[in-house]
């Protein structure tokens, strides 16, 4: 099926771009499939928008394998389609392969980092709006403990759960946050069950806010913490609605915005590294109708105060990324 | 670690293991009918996936329960038809289930709903509820075994009640039933079967049967613990309960331990993600591998030598 899927991808991009003179865009989308209800939907989302509001038309695939990857991008280059916007970070290596082959190509990686003088590197600083609803959970909590739940075991979502750790922390010192990552398989992200499980085995162990940055096993981590009686926080695309009166809020990644950008600048896009944080509104917690009622005064305050100290530079918040460790992990095993 | 911890983790496994066991037992009517059914995975996969749809737009989870019942019933059968009828590679059609599973449930699951293949949550009649059963609020101040009650004993959903009972019933239906002993003849010496005159075909078909249903419930078990359909959600389950059943030497009461055995560790991967013994730590992703680690030792030492049914694998040709 997926082989099959593939060929009639190939053949429909074929038979679409042999008549066609202007160069279209192009996104491919990674391995959580483009409707995720989290980071490949809110791509997704940005290239909708366009599309809208152009009425231009561009192409996409959803890979089914990390073999793909080289040969997706390729396809796409050599179809003509520019510029190539890939959602993931595991594109990096392929992207370093592929640019140089293609210097009048413009390709945007977002999450990650190709060095070729034709690619837009775009990241984000996820920490940053961790940060923030970190100090949203220390609110929410009436106890010390919070816990995280991870799709895939790699740094990128250790940098959620550690800017995560630091707003808590920042908030409740001597406070507890517990760390879990579903798997180190890609079926990680697709586990709604055992994301459930680590959700009950939280809250046994005393957690009252669960923030989850896991694709569609954060799905199962939402409701299990409706079922539970806990508060959960979704990720990078807003998921308050997903379990209204639930969820306390988001931490939403504009990836959408990216997407936009890329697509509406075209084949002229600037090439380089950009980063989006909480000063360019790359980052940020997603409060809207479905959570109102449970961020109080004083926690919008903090989350408003953190911001400001963040932008300002006052407060800076560790990227786990950078060494890969974390001040506000709890050594294993406590 | 305290007591009710160990209650929690023990709770736990229980739940996990649920359709683990049940895709289990689903394999060991299968396989001891000499049909061997790589296809479990796909088999979950579509039962989840149409239980979640039926229960989604019905709102209720009995009729999702008889669609990932048919849903996998009708798996079972485009496996027999293969396997026994056209006598195809048994392996083969059953990776083929696996792949027409995961490809056709985003498919249809994307144009029924436009979620990507997901199914909209379930909520309330849309999910089994879980039973409490007798007393166990009054039991649960009593120390010790009250905890231990009220956990993990009682609250649990139907199909957790229904697949611990299936073991029993299952061990009965193979080794003291007349049906079970001609089950068990037509994966060892289907020939034999043949001569006594009795339909070989039929008996692999019914085996199959009891093993589309069993795949139905424990499908549909995942969905209503999800609260619905995710793509791919079956996480390789159907893997895991084929590594139990030979685990379990294809019978049934060691198929109810060698499930919550996984169940378990599972849990206590989830509980303790890292373990600090003294000076050492040991990492999560041990901890994780640990289901798979074990699986190696024990085949390879002390389960003792896991013989599968003779004739397993083989379709049966009428010697004419």
């Amino acid at each position: 099926m997926t082989l099959m899927k593939s060929f009639l991808g190939a053949a429909a991009a074929l038979a679409l771009t042999s008549g066609t003179a202007l160069a279209d865009p192009a996104i491919i989308f990674d391995l959580g499939g483009k409707f995720d209800k989290s980071f490949n939907e809110s791509s997704y989302n940005g290239a909708e928008r366009w599309k809208a509001e152009t009425g231009g038309s561009y192409r996409d695939v959803e890979l089914q394998s990390d073999a793909q990857r080289e040969q997706a991008l390729r396809r796409f280059a050599e179809n003509g389609f520019n510029p190539i916007v890939m959602a993931g970070f595991s594109f990096s290596t392929a992207l370093e392969t592929v640019a140089p082959d293609f210097p009048d190509t413009k390709f945007v990686i977002i999450d990650g980092v190709a060095d070729a003088p034709n690619v837009r590197s775009i990241v984000f600083k996820e920490e940053e709006g961790s940060y923030i609803v970190g100090i949203a959970a220390a609110y929410a909590a009436k106890g010390d403990t919070v816990s995280f739940v991870g799709g895939m075991d790699i740094p990128l979502i250790s940098k959620f759960a550690c800017g995560y750790a630091q707003g808590f922390k920042s908030v409740k010192p001597d406070g507890k946050v517990i760390v879990n990552m579903t798997g180190t398989k890609p079926e990680a992200w697709n586990d709604p069950v055992k994301g459930g499980e680590l959700t009950r085995a939280q809250k046994a162990a005393g957690s009252e806010v669960v923030f989850a940055a896991a694709g569609g096993t954060g799905l199962g981590v939402l409701q299990t913490a409706a079922d539970e009686g806990m508060l959960a926080i979704g990720v990078d695309s807003n998921q308050n609605f997903l379990q209204p009166g639930h969820v306390l809020t988001s931490m939403v990644k504009r990836v959408d915005n990216a997407v936009y950008d890329a697509f509406m600048q075209g084949e002229d896009l600037e090439t380089g590294l950009f980063v989006m944080g909480l000063a360019n509104d790359g980052v940020g917690a997603a409060i809207d109708e479905y959570n109102e009622a449970l961020i109080t005064p004083e926690m919008k305050a903090a989350m408003d105060d953190a911001t400001a100290k963040i932008i300002s530079g006052e407060v800076v918040v560790h990227d786990y990324m950078s060494d890969e460790t974390c001040p506000a992990f709890d050594k294993p095993g406590e | 670690m305290d007591y009710l911890t160990i209650i929690q983790i023990l709770d736990s496994s229980v739940r996990l293991a649920t359709p683990l066991l049940l895709t289990c037992l689903a394999g060991l009517f299968s396989e001891r009918a000499g049909v061997v059914d790589i296809g479990l995975e796909g088999k979950l996969l579509i039962a989840a996936f149409l239980s979640g749809a039926a229960a989604a737009v019905t709102g209720s989870i009995w009729i999702g329960l008889l669609a990932g019942v048919a849903g996998s019933l009708a798996f079972s059968m485009i496996h027999g038809l293969a396997s026994i009828t056209f006598k195809g590679d048994q392996l083969i059609s059953g990776v083929a289930l696996n792949f027409l599973a995961a490809g056709l449930t985003v498919v249809v699951g994307q144009s029924w709903f436009q979620l990507g293949g997901r199914t909209p949550s379930l909520s309330g009649d849309g999910r089994f509820a879980p039973w409490n059963l007798p007393f166990s609020d009054a039991m649960a101040k009593i120390p010790v075994i009250g905890p231990a009650y009220d956990e993990l004993i009682s609250g649990h959903t139907a199909l957790t009640y229904l697949a611990l009972l299936a073991v029993p019933l299952s061990w009965w239906v193979l080794y003291r039933s007349r049906f079970g002993l001609r089950l068990r003849a037509v994966g060892e010496n289907p020939s034999a079967v043949d001569t006594a005159g009795i339909s070989v075909v039929r008996l692999r078909y019914a085996a199959l049967v009891i093993a589309g249903v069993l795949c139905g419930l424990a499908g549909t078990y995942l969905a209503s613990l999800a609260a619905g359909f995710v793509k791919d959600m079956s996480a390789g389950r159907g893997y895991i309960a084929l590594a139990a059943l030979i685990f379990a030497k294809w019978r049934p009461w060691y198929a109810l331990w060698a499930t919550l055995l996984f169940g378990l560790l599972e849990a206590i991967g989830n509980r303790y993600q890292s373990i600090a013994l003294g000076d050492i730590v040991i990492p999560v992703q041990f901890m994780q591998a640990l289901p798979y680690i074990l699986t190696v030792i024990i085949l390879a030492g002390f389960v003792g030598k896991a013989i599968p049914p003779r004739a397993s694998g083989q379709s049966y040709v009428k010697e004419r």
